[in-house]
């Protein structure tokens, strides 16, 4: 059993800035003194710990010491067999799980609604991805989860696929049924891989929704600097018994930068001791932060602050109470109109705005007067801006058909035509709507009038288009010569 | 006696040193520090969070002119919401008025009333008055609940950067836009218009206020213990100017003995030097 008191690599990096060892190595600022501006700006405390690997500091692409002792502790806090620091984003702990797991050609079975790091995983190994279509939930119009029987029916339809990818909680806080999955998965030989970006906390708090460690899932991304408290693009990944770690690691070094910052692994380092040492209280705060602004946002009426009450039992089949999403559509705006008005009117910052709803990025980090501006500002939201047509929610996605494996179609010969002319073609490129970044078209898929008509409409409502190379998307770019259906 | 002084500091390089003679009361409460202090020149003194509040000898003008314009303006205020005044400054000002049928405060912080009554009489005497509810909440969650209740909403806050931040936000002064009648005023602590952390709070707060309310005026006194001296208030309403709509005959004839506020002062307060002017004109 490790000590979860102790922060091994954060107490070494305080051993080597006590030492006072001369600097003859980098980086060039030389514990800030190099740099003054940068140092004023940052704090000559953050600077002095910005170094680089050493003897007493390990080596993240071939860990044998502090880091390893590091993440020996974080496996055990989190139930983990390994778990791996990762400095490039989950983003890097999805794209190791998944070239992990596939090869060139294998099938990966997926929900629709991933994130964009999971298709540019495909672009670069060249696997398959079989998609799961998830349900709609009507009322707040956001996708539902995973079922079990969408996975049964996906096994059968591809009986040698050798993945299985899940999101879980989404954005949103909408969980599958994770052990029932993962059993399932398992009886037919897959490998469960789980984008747990937004679940860090569900291991450390009381009543949350499973963890996919707990679940008996082979590997899981967690961002630690979402709601695990760490510095902005500090990841883990986490692995069960059954994966072979020491390849997971070569598969890490393919794309792991060699200089990762010290900075983001002691941040992993103290948060993970913060969690498992403080993790219940942290959450129980959160959770009642989350709690009190949705019941008030509920009394202002006509918002639609959703929580356990989504819950079926199957595509919904858990709800992470940490999260404060709320539909909008009930005041006739848009998420993304009230992002906005909450921004540049009220000064209030909140994670995303998408067609029907928005988030509010709820933590320990919260005080109550902020709480009650948000609340506050809705309301005026509500008060000023009300519109009398009550907007319909929008589709969140619409079916893909694969045409060709995301790789082939993203290196194949490509032409740009205009948007409109793009129905019955096969597209060469991404369109995400951004937030929460999730793809309208992946490389390969067939373009058709309702996936044209929901670029239209996001881009209307003031979404965030990105992945194309027409920066207005006037243009798509597809394959050439080949048509579609 | 002992050497012992007070100091605030108005900015990183300046500050305002009062001699103290005891310090009568230090707590921490779930929001803030709060301190007495006894001394020659000013009498008692009230500090939030090492912030002056109050001092027994210059509060009355800060205390009258938080309230007396706005009366003067709509003498036939019935219904007052309070937010902050834990010290119940505002209070003993506003039930000089027969008029006044009902004060309800909403201070965060029950403390800070509780060591006012007991080291402040002075000017915790107001919430002796029978027409003054006390709630201990949250100013901007008090007032959302509310809506076409009050004709005068005073916000006698701390400074943006503590407890009373909340109180500067747009999302506040919209609140308070549905929480008062047709013929409704709201007088607030307007921050000072000299160093410059505090006029850039002065300039946003007036911006807010200006976006929610018809009429927006800004009005000044010399609070001698307050950083620079000069101080704004901000008169905003949906009907009533401040000097178009002043009635000086009828509050004079009320015949209120104050200090500091009088009709004639009135109309000069809302003559603001040519700085001050440029300042709340700058978007």
């Amino acid at each position: 059993m490790r000590n979860q008191s102790r922060a091994p690599l954060a107490e070494a990096l305080e051993e080597v800035r006590r030492s006072r060892l001369v600097p003859f190595d980098v980086p060039g600022h030389k514990r800030g003194f190099g740099n003054p501006d940068l140092t004023d700006f940052l704090g000559s405390r953050c600077l002095s710990v910005d170094v680089n690997s050493m003897k007493p500091l390990d080596n993240l692409m071939h860990p044998d010491g502090v880091i390893k002792e590091a993440e020996e502790t974080a496996a055990e806090a989190f139930n983990a067999a390994h778990a791996f620091f990762m400095v490039g984003g989950t983003t890097s702990a999805v794209q190791a799980m998944i070239w992990a797991s596939v090869r060139t050609g294998d099938e990966i079975i997926l929900p629709r609604n991933v994130h964009q790091s999971v298709l540019n995983a495909l672009v670069l190994c060249g696997a398959v991805p079989v998609y799961i279509n998830p349900k709609v939930l009507p009322l707040p119009g956001i996708a539902a989860g995973m079922t079990v029987n969408d996975l049964l029916c996906a096994v059968k339809s591809h009986p040698n696929a050798k993945a299985v990818f899940i999101n879980n909680p989404t954005y949103y806080g909408i969980c599958s049924d994770l052990k029932q999955l993962t059993e399932t998965a398992h009886r037919f030989g897959l490998t469960v891989l789980v984008d747990e970006a937004h679940g860090a906390h569900f291991h450390f708090g009381e009543n949350f929704p499973i963890s996919a460690m707990d679940a008996g899932a082979d590997l899981s991304a967690v961002s630690m600097h979402k709601s695990g408290g760490s510095l902005t693009q500090s990841s883990l990944l986490l692995c069960g018994k059954n994966i072979n770690a020491d390849r997971l690691l070569q598969v890490i070094n393919l794309t792991q930068t060699t200089s990762a910052s010290y900075l983001l692994l002691a941040s992993l380092d103290i948060s993970r001791r913060n969690l498992a040492l403080h993790g219940k209280e942290i959450f129980k705060k959160t959770v009642d932060f989350a709690a009190y602004a949705r019941e008030e946002i509920n009394a202002i009426g006509e918002y639609y602050a959703y929580g356990k009450e989504l819950i079926d039992g199957e595509s919904v089949f858990d709800f992470d109470e940490t999260k404060l999403a709320v539909n909008t559509l009930g005041i006739g705006l848009s998420g993304i109109e009230v992002y906005d008005l909450l921004r540049d009117d009220f000064d209030i910052q909140i994670e995303f705005g998408d067609l029907g709803n928005i988030l509010a990025y709820i933590s320990v980090g919260d005080k109550s007067k902020n709480i009650e501006r948000l609340i506050g500002a809705l309301d005026e939201i509500r008060r000023l801006y009300k519109k009398p047509n009550k907007q319909q929610p929008a589709a969140v996605g619409v079916e893909a058909q694969v045409v060709l494996p995301p790789q082939a179609a993203f290196f194949a010969e490509k032409e740009s035509i205009p948007l409109n002319a793009c129905a019955g073609r096969v597209c060469a490129e991404f369109v995400m709507s951004y937030p929460p970044g999730i793809p309208i078209l992946a490389p390969g898929e067939a373009i058709t009038e309702e996936i044209i008509g929901l670029i239209r409409q996001s881009k209307e409502k003031g979404c965030l288009m990105t992945g194309a190379e027409s920066p207005d998307l006037s243009r798509l770019n597809v394959l050439k010569g080949e048509r579609h259906g | 006696m002992d050497d012992l002084w007070f100091s605030e500091y108005h900015t990183p390089s300046v500050r305002l040193s009062i001699r103290v003679k005891s310090q009568l009361h230090h707590e921490k409460s779930e929001h803030q520090t709060i301190s007495v202090f006894d001394s020659n020149e000013f009498g008692r003194f009230l500090a939030l969070d090492g912030i002056m509040m109050l001092t027994e000898k210059d509060e009355f003008i800060y205390h009258e002119m938080i309230v007396h314009p706005a009366m003067a303006v709509f003498p036939e205020i019935k219904r007052v919401l309070v937010i902050g005044a834990g010290d119940g400054g505002v209070l003993r000002e506003l039930t000089r008025y027969a008029s006044v049928c009902s004060v309800d405060v909403a201070e965060i912080d029950g403390r800070v009333a509780q060591v006012c009554r007991r080291f402040l009489p002075q000017t915790a005497c107001g919430f002796d008055d029978s027409r003054v509810s006390l709630h201990i909440q949250d100013g901007l969650k008090f007032v959302r609940c509310k809506e076409n209740q009050y004709d005068l909403i005073i916000v006698d806050s701390t400074d943006p950067f503590g407890p009373g931040e909340s109180l500067f936000t747009r999302e506040f002064y919209g609140n308070c836009f549905r929480a008062l009648t047709e013929n409704g005023i709201l007088i607030n602590q307007h921050e000072s218009p000299f160093y410059c952390n505090d006029a850039e709070e002065a300039i946003r707060t007036h911006r807010h206020i200006s976006r929610v309310f018809p009429i927006a005026e800004v009005y000044q006194a010399h609070i001698p213990t307050y950083p620079s001296g000069h101080w704004l208030f901000g008169f905003a309403s949906k009907k009533f100017h401040p000097l178009v709509d002043l009635k000086a005959d009828a509050w004079n004839a009320l015949n209120l003995k104050t200090r500091y506020y009088n009709t004639d002062l009135h109309r000069g307060a809302f003559a603001l030097p040519n700085y001050v002017k440029e300042l709340l004109n700058r978007e």
